[in-house]
This record gives C-alpha cells, sequence and structure tokens, in this order.
C-alpha cells in the first residue's frame, strides 16, 4: 500500500497536522544521541527470543527495502519525530524481537486482540513469528489451562522487568474482584492484573475498557469497573483508548518503547501525544463542509448524499482526541466518518456516557453518568466544548442551539 | 470407580474467559463435564433507560469478534418495536456487511482458534516438502479445485521459517501446546499443510475484514448500521467501492475453496474415525441409542434463520438460512420456531430466580455464590448448586444446540435446494456418511460449508447493491416519527451469528429502553445445568469422549473449541424477578 503510505505521510508532516511538534533543534540532537546509544546497546544484547531480524524476515517475505523505507518515515512522521530519525526508527523495527510481550485479558471482548489481528505495519504474522516475542495471549496461543498458566508463569520469570504488558479490558473491582476471576485457582482479575504487572518494564493499556473502563463502566456500572491506570500504581503506564485501540498505534508504541527505552509523551490521561494530540476535527475529511455549514441533518438526505459534515447528526469529532481521521482503519480503507457517521468519541473517557449518541448534543436524552440526576446533554456537553478551548468557534455552538429549536419540533 | 476430575481455565483461543471441569472414569472416558463462564459486565442493565437508537453501538461491544452482529440484531430489535422496514438498499448493505464477517469469522475460526487442536505444529517440521506438495494436491483434488499452496519450494521456506522459530526453544504463542499427543492423527506433510495455511490465514483475513470496513466504516466494531438503515451512501454509490469489496472477496474466496475446504477435508478424513464413533456420544452413554460419533452432544438443532433475500420486511421475507428445529439428530422431521417458547433457566447460573422466564420478562441479579477453596492450588465448581455467569436457555422445555451445525441440519431438513446441495457435494466429495455431521468433525464441517456458500452469496449481493444504484436507487434510510413510535412499544431481532441463534429483545417506554435482553448463541451452547438437571450443548458434547493423557486434554479443547465459543456475549444473559431461590436437588450424576 505505497500511496496510502505516502499520504499518511503527507498528512502527518503537513502543516496543519502540526501540534506543537517542534521542540527545537537542541531537544532533537539530544534525543538522536540517547536513542543511538540505546539501539546500540540493545544491539549487542540478546534478542528475547532469539529470532530473525526484522530485515531478513522482511527479504524472507519478498518486501523491498524501498517499501520498507516509506513505512519507517511514515511510522517516524506518526511518531512526530523529524525525518532525521528516519534510519534509528528502521533500526527500532529491526529490533523489535528485543520486545517480549504478555497480553492479559480481562473484562474485554476481544475487539482489541482482533484489532492486533488486522495489523498491516508490520503485519501480525510477522509479528507472531518473527518480530515480538509475544508469550501469552489468551486468544491466540496454543496451551491451555494448566500449560496456559505455566506459560504465563514462565513468560514472568524468564523476562522479569523487562517485558511489555498489554491489558485489554477493564478490571471489575466490586464484589471483591468475583465478577472476573482466571486459572484453576480461581484468581481475580484484579489479583491477575497486579501480579502479572508488578515485574513488567512498562505497562500498555489497549482500547476503551483498559484505559478508561469503557463499556462495562459505563452508567449503572452494574460490577464497578475501572481502567488499569485507577489500580496499577508505581508503573511506566500508557493509554491506547478508542474502540478498539487501532493498531497502529499499539505499534507505534512499541516502536517508540525500543527507540528510546521510554514511553512516548503522555498526555493529561496518559495518551501518546503522537496519536492524541489533535482532534479528529483537524483533519477531518468533512472540515471543509462544517466550515461552510453544510450539514448532513437526517440520515440519507442530500446531504448525506453529497458527504457535508455530521455534526448535527451527533459527530464528536470535535472533542475527541485521535488520529483515526488520517490513518483510518483496516489498511486505510475506510473509518466511520467516512462511512457516513459520526464519530461517538470513542478515545475520550466516559464517552459512553457522555458523547455516544447520533443526535446533536443540543436534544440527545441519554443516560447521566454515575446515575446522578439526569443532566440534559447540553450542559456538560457545552461545558467540555468550551473546557477543552477548541476552535470550532460560535459557529457550531449556534448550530447546535439552532438545531434545538428546529428540532424541536417534529423529527 | 476410581475417578479423575480435570479443570482447564483457562480455555484459550476462543473470545473470553471459560472453564472446563470433566470427570473421567478409570478408561479416562469422560463421564461428567461442566461449563462455567467466569466473567460478568452486565451490559443488558447498562442498557437500560438509554434512548433506543443508541441501543446498537452499545450493544455491539457484547463482542468484539463476532463484530457488527450484535450492532444489527439490537437495531432491528428496535426496528421491530418501530415496525420499520428498512429500503432495499440498506438491506443488502447489512447483508453484504454480515455476510463478510461470516467468511471472515469463520476463516479465523478454522485456522487460528481450532486448526491447533488437529495439527501439531512441531510434527510439521519432519515433513518432506515434495511429499507435502503431493499431499496438498490430492487434497485440492478431492475438494474439485488447484492447490493454494502446493510447490515444494514454498512449503520448504515455510517450514525452515517455523524450524527456526521453534529451534530457538521460545516458541511463543506455540508454547506449552499438547505437541506430541497420540490423539494428534496428521501426518508430518499434512501437519506442515496445516501450518503454511495457519500462516496464510492471517494475512488473507486482514483483507477479508475490510470488506466489512468498506461499507462498515472498520472492523471490529462496524459504524454504519441506524435505526431505519445504514449511512454508507457514497460507499454504495461508488461503484469503485464495490468493485474492491468483490476484489477482496474474490481473493478470499480463492483461499476458502482452495485452502479452507481441502483442509477440512484432510481433518475429517484424517479424524473420521472419532466422527463416526456412535460408541463415544452422549446419546450412547445416556439412551443407548448411539448416534453421531464423538463430539455430538445433544443432537437438537435449531436455527431462527437469516439473512433477508427480499424485502417483505421482518420474520416475512425470505431468508437464506431457514428457520426451524429439528430433534434427536432426525432430519426426516423440522419444525418451526416459536419465539414464545424461549425461556432462560438459572438454577445454576449466578444469578436470583426461580423459573425459566421469556426473555421479554428479565432483569439482572448476580447472585455469585463462589467456587469451592481447595489447598491444593485448585478452586473446583459448586455443581451441585451455580456455577456460571450464563444462564440455561430452554426451547420448549428442551436443550438445543445453535451454529452452524445447527443451520446446515435445519436447511437440510427444509430440503432448502441451495443449503442440501453445498452439503450434500461436500459429503460425497469427501466420501462421507451424513452420520458424521453429528460430531466435533462435522460441526467444523459444516462452518466450512457455510463459508463456501456465504462467499458465493457475497457475490450476487455485491452484484444486486451495484445494479440498484446504477439503477437510482439511492434510498438508505426510512423515515420514522420517533416520539410517536416509541412511545411503548416492544420488539425482537431474531436471527444468526455466525455462531449460532442470537436474539435481542428490547421493550421500550416514553423513548427509553425499559428492559433489555440478549440471548446469544454461547449462551444456549455454553450454558449449565438447567433445572430439570439436564446438560447444556458443550457438556453434553464432551460426554463419552476418551481422554489419550488426562494432563493433556487435547480432546476437551478440540470438542470446546468446535463450537466456535463466544463467551463474553454470553455472560450477560439475564432474567427473573427478585425472588428467593428455590431449593433443587439436582441429579449430578446422570451421566453415569
Amino acid at each position: 500500500m505505497p500511496d496510502r503510505i505516502e499520504g499518511v505521510k503527507k498528512l502527518f508532516t503537513s502543516r496543519s497536522a502540526r501540534v506543537e511538534t517542534n521542540k527545537g533543534e537542541s531537544y532533537y540532537n539530544d534525543l538522536f544521541e540517547r536513542c543511538q546509544t540505546r539501539l546500540r546497546e540493545l544491539r549487542v544484547s540478546q534478542p528475547a527470543n532469539d529470532r530473525l531480524d526484522f530485515s531478513e524476515v522482511l527479504s524472507n517475505n519478498g518486501v523491498d527495502r524501498r517499501d520498507f523505507m516509506k513505512w519507517v518515515s511514515a511510522t517516524t512522521a506518526m511518531l512526530m519525530l523529524p525525518p532525521m530519525f528516519s534510519p534509528l526508527v528502521a533500526e527500532a523495527a529491526e529490533l523489535m524481537n528485543r520486545a517480549p510481550v504478555i497480553w492479559l485479558e480481562l473484562q474485554d471482548c476481544a475487539g482489541n486482540s482482533e484489532a492486533l489481528l488486522r495489523s498491516d505495519g508490520p503485519k501480525i504474522d510477522e509479528i507472531v513469528l518473527d518480530i515480538i516475542s509475544l508469550e501469552f495471549h489468551e486468544t491466540l496461543q496454543a496451551a491451555a489451562g494448566f500449560q496456559a498458566e505455566k506459560q504465563l508463569e514462565d513468560a514472568i520469570k524468564t523476562f522479569k522487568g523487562k517485558y511489555l504488558l498489554f491489558v485489554e479490558g477493564s478490571v471489575p473491582m466490586g464484589m471483591n474482584g468475583q465478577y472476573g476471576t482466571i486459572g484453576a485457582g480461581a484468581e481475580t482479575f484484579y489479583d491477575h492484573l497486579m501480579r502479572v504487572s508488578k515485574d513488567a518494564a512498562a505497562v500498555v493499556a489497549v482500547g476503551a475498557c483498559a484505559t478508561f473502563g469503557g463499556i462495562p463502566a459505563a452508567a449503572p456500572n452494574p460490577t464497578q469497573a475501572v481502567g488499569v491506570m485507577d489500580v496499577v500504581k508505581g508503573k511506566p503506564l500508557i493509554n491506547i483508548p478508542a474502540c478498539p485501540a487501532n493498531p497502529a498505534n499499539m505499534v507505534g508504541v512499541v516502536i517508540h518503547y525500543i527507540l528510546t527505552g521510554q514511553l512516548p509523551e503522555l498526555d493529561s490521561l496518559l495518551r501518546p501525544k503522537f496519536a492524541f494530540g489533535y482532534r479528529i476535527h483537524d483533519n477531518c475529511e468533512r472540515r471543509a463542509h462544517f466550515d461552510a455549514g453544510e450539514y448532513v441533518e437526517e440520515w440519507g438526505d442530500e446531504g448525506a448524499k453529497n458527504n457535508f459534515c455530521l455534526y448535527k447528526m451527533g459527530c464528536k469529532g470535535p472533542m475527541t482526541f485521535n488520529n483515526c481521521s488520517i490513518i483510518r482503519y483496516n489498511e486505510a480503507v475506510n473509518w466511520p466518518i467516512g462511512v457516513g457517521r459520526g464519530c461517538i468519541g470513542c478515545s475520550e473517557p466516559d464517552f459512553w456516557d457522555k458523547y455516544a449518541y447520533e443526535r446533536p448534543m443540543a436534544n440527545a436524552k441519554i443516560k447521566a453518568p454515575a446515575g446522578g440526576v439526569e443532566k440534559s446533554v447540553d450542559e456538560f456537553g457545552l461545558g467540555l466544548l468550551t473546557a477543552a478551548g477548541i476552535g470550532i468557534g460560535i459557529h457550531a455552538i449556534a448550530s447546535a442551539i439552532g438545531g434545538k429549536k428546529e428540532d424541536g419540533g417534529a423529527e | 470407580m476410581s475417578k479423575k476430575h480435570i479443570v482447564v481455565d483457562p480455555i484459550t483461543r476462543i473470545e473470553g474467559h471459560l472453564r472446563i471441569e470433566a470427570v473421567i472414569d478409570e478408561n479416562n472416558t469422560i463421564v461428567d463435564a461442566y461449563s462455567a463462564s467466569t466473567m460478568f459486565r452486565g451490559i443488558e442493565t447498562i442498557l437500560q433507560g438509554r434512548d433506543p437508537r443508541d441501543c446498537g453501538l452499545l450493544a455491539m461491544r457484547i463482542c468484539g469478534v463476532c463484530t457488527g452482529t450484535h450492532y444489527q440484531r439490537s437495531i432491528e430489535a428496535v426496528e421491530d418495536a418501530f415496525d420499520i422496514t428498512i429500503p432495499k438498499n440498506a438491506r443488502i448493505v447489512r447483508n453484504l456487511i454480515q455476510g463478510s464477517l461470516y467468511v471472515h469469522d469463520h476463516l479465523v475460526h478454522f485456522y487460528h482458534l481450532h486448526a491447533l487442536d488437529f495439527v501439531d505444529v512441531v510434527s510439521a517440521l519432519s515433513a518432506d516438502p515434495a511429499k507435502t506438495a503431493a499431499e496438498a494436491r490430492k487434497w485440492a483434488g478431492v475438494a474439485g479445485v488447484n492447490p493454494y499452496t502446493d510447490g515444494q519450494g514454498e512449503f520448504k521456506e515455510i517450514q525452515d521459517r517455523v524450524a527456526k522459530f521453534v529451534k530457538q526453544g521460545r516458541l511463543g504463542i506455540f508454547g506449552n501446546g499438547y505437541w506430541g499427543n497420540k490423539h494428534y492423527k496428521l501426518t508430518p506433510e499434512q501437519n506442515l499443510i496445516g501450518v503454511a495455511h495457519y500462516l496464510k490465514a492471517l494475512d488473507i483475513q486482514r483483507d477479508l475484514a475490510k470488506m466489512q470496513a468498506i461499507f462498515g466504516g472498520k472492523n471490529p466494531h462496524p459504524q454504519s448500521i441506524v435505526v431505519g438503515g445504514v449511512t454508507c451512501v457514497q460507499d454504495i454509490e461508488n461503484p469503485a467501492r464495490i468493485a474492491l469489496f468483490k476484489q477482496l472477496l474474490s481473493d478470499g474466496t480463492r483461499f476458502v475453496k482452495e485452502a479452507y475446504l481441502p483442509d477440512v477435508y484432510m481433518a475429517g478424513t484424517m479424524y473420521a474415525d472419532e466422527a463416526t464413533d456412535s460408541k463415544a456420544t452422549f446419546s450412547e452413554l445416556m439412551e443407548g441409542k448411539g448416534v453421531g460419533g464423538t463430539g455430538g452432544g445433544l443432537l437438537n438443532y435449531m436455527s431462527y434463520g437469516d439473512f433477508r433475500l427480499d424485502d417483505t420486511g421482518f420474520y416475512k421475507s425470505a431468508l437464506l438460512f431457514p428457520s426451524g428445529i429439528v430433534y434427536g439428530g432426525d432430519i426426516s422431521k423440522v419444525q418451526d420456531v416459536d419465539p414464545q417458547k424461549i425461556a432462560e433457566d438459572v438454577t445454576h447460573a449466578w444469578y436470583e430466580g426461580s423459573k425459566p422466564l421469556h426473555p421479554y420478562d428479565g432483569q439482572t441479579i448476580p447472585k455469585y455464590t463462589g467456587l469451592d477453596k481447595r489447598s491444593d492450588g485448585i478452586a473446583y465448581l459448586k455443581t451441585n448448586e451455580k456455577y456460571s455467569w450464563i444462564k440455561s436457555p430452554i426451547y420448549n422445555d428442551t436443550r438445543v444446540e445453535v451454529g452452524p451445525l445447527a443451520r446446515m441440519i435445519v436447511g437440510v431438513a427444509r430440503k432448502d435446494e441451495r443449503i442440501t446441495k453445498y452439503v450434500m457435494n461436500f459429503l460425497k466429495r469427501g466420501n462421507l456418511p451424513v452420520s458424521v455431521l453429528f460430531s466435533t468433525v462435522g460441526r467444523t464441517a459444516a462452518r466450512a460449508v457455510e463459508t463456501e456458500l456465504m462467499a458465493d452469496m457475497l457475490v450476487e449481493w455485491a452484484d444486486e447493491l451495484a445494479a440498484n444504484a446504477a439503477a437510482g436507487d439511492l434510498r438508505t434510510w426510512t423515515e420514522f416519527d420517533f416520539d410517536k413510535v416509541s412511545v411503548k412499544t416492544k420488539g425482537m431481532g431474531l436471527a444468526e451469528a455466525p455462531r449460532g441463534a442470537l436474539g435481542h429483545w428490547v421493550k421500550i417506554a416514553d423513548g427509553k429502553v425499559a428492559n433489555y435482553q440478549a440471548v446469544v448463541p454461547s449462551t444456549w451452547n455454553a450454558g449449565p445445568r438447567d433445572y430439570k438437571g439436564r446438560m447444556g450443548a458443550y457438556e453434553a458434547s464432551l460426554i463419552g469422549t476418551k481422554v489419550a493423557d488426562p494432563q493433556q486434554p487435547l480432546e476437551i479443547i478440540r470438542t470446546i473449541h468446535s463450537f466456535d465459543p463466544c463467551i463474553a456475549c454470553a455472560v450477560h444473559v439475564l432474567d427473573t424477578k427478585g425472588k428467593e431461590l428455590g431449593v433443587y436437588k439436582i441429579d449430578t450424576q446422570c451421566s453415569v
């Protein structure tokens, strides 16, 4: 998909996409040196699984160097690093087999595991067989029962302090954690997570559930589900939200970790800024229609046929920080707004109770979070708009209010 | 009589969290089995009080594997409640989204979640690549196609790649499998074919998922279905999108016909002795009848029917998969499904309740009673009491199995021309008796037959969509007056998921969800004992199976995997009003 790679690169390096990425020459020179040292150290260390180098894998699979370097430059741009880092990113990709991964599933739907299976850069068969050392993954691994538990034990011991722990699914805290148990001894998800995270180098929460609680935590949160960051403390921790998380962002985090030995720069919600540093709205393909005041007003109307802006159909692109308007899904085949449905804000906390509905904020009668007195969504919706300080301005708010008045009558 | 108790938890290569406990006798034959889910989320409770138009997005998150199925069922339940008939474009797009899922999901299930129960990865290392190529040609010949992978060089390359991986000592996700177990029956060459296609299928499935993304926006968790229709206008009117869909489908179909089906013939033939061993069945041990083969289980099969072929609306239109119910494996008779006869029982599930209730009348009141703690680090299920988060669905006071096998059996029993043709063609080519279907192998074979059928149907539907759009019909949504239709109503979305009969029931009052119920395929199949002590499909299917090595319960996971368990889906199914639980004396020794 070289065309798509070119497209991604262009988008990431375009002026409009730059969100405080330029930290100045001395910062990057410094970082460059640190990365070089890190990679040098990694290269002499034994690969976790003693497997092939990525470059060898690529040549085995008939992927030529040029395509690989295109992917590298797109990934470098995605990580918001200047082009001079490209050779280092290539090297990091080649050294990914130094990163053993343990993947836990808690209160999940396996959606993020499925998303990982759709990874295209690198592809999943490369990831599983050649690149990272995926030591434990319930949905994919061969062993079951006692042998599976042993596999996990073994990985924790062998890679103590070195493995990346990916967690999918929320942690039920109600009823002493007994809404979820695993293994012959019926260990609670909470105990399971605490035990396995203890010796992890870093913890990566993937998907809406593992990050902010997701659907199990939606009001009234019957199992008192929470995200990983609410229970795992004292560990480097990163959130890759969305439902499901985009596999490009999962791979990006691993590459960054290999490259720098650290997690990428995070926002206040522990999300990597390279992926969540800007809004869906900033790079939306329908943005011009928003600016022109052209909206879809009803499913299947003339606006829908002309791909107008979906804001009045409840699109939460202006409030949602994520890079899906750029990298999209399934090798950029499509994305929700492309398919004529607004963004539901799935990379934001509590989105099920705040954002996930198809009508304008003004007349969405949705359940208020925490089961309290039902507020009109307007109150916190518009409040959030202001709080986020986003530049959609009076125009959008006026539209929303206008929509309320217009829609006050018959639908 | 000395009996051993086997605990398998986690059951891996499934969606969700499942535990199986089995009791084997002195001959290592399973005489008792218990299926338990160990995770609860409470999604129906979360749905209560919300706008019915938003249910689809939430209900979809019941499962990320059969993704989009719950979405569609939920939207349809609301449409049924509002009495909406969707436009033709919307119907076809939904069939395309759902049909793509079938092809994708069945393929992933066979290769990545099930194949390693038949294929010994380590054995593949000693295969002769030249003989492997010949073997691949042989099984493709059985299927009447050219082999997908037939070059000696290609097999050698794959073998080298895997050899390197294995020799390094750390097997990653292949670590600690039951390699070398004597109930693996394929030759090294056959195993190499299996491994080669396992890896190739990882690649193919990425492309198959794109088919769903074209009209769904993404996979997993598509986003283009709304109450009244679909939103993907530009993807319908753009011929290039439909062409891309057909291109991806064509590549995927080639793999289905040239790899998947030949591989199922290969496994089916090599494991045919088990599939036809009528002595090792639930029906033999329970009733002395010996129908079917290993893993057959209940022998009662139910399908709600699915994939509407015309625009006459809910429960009136012609269906690709007919609905019906077949009892006791007797395909000469078939009965209609009456939704009124569906009920759920919680006698052995961790919920409060005292009698089976229809889904419209349910509530969720967890009543967790835990496991027995033992000192050796193993906690056993309290099988005389409650032991699972999954309820026990009952149809007309009977336990039934659902899934691709049920769809194929009901189709044949209904004398559906298309389904009968695909099923009989499969059996004839593989030189397999009809009775082979009532087994673990048959369940796996039925899924493959269905995949081919679906892949062929998708071409027709894609053309139908293109023709309709070209004729100028761009209607994608049916208007409705929400304030009027949502005052007080109820509806159901009753159709099929890849894993079997799936129903969503919704009651709506004053524009909000008053009650919500989903009874999902894995609930039908994975449910625990019911109020009469009768087993569910998983439990029954294990009875009679001989376990070669109790330390490596390969046969247990093989049979359980043949159902394609999807457990997160199954555990938020609820009912019952909050009354005191009655005390029941359950005969757990029913199988001995």
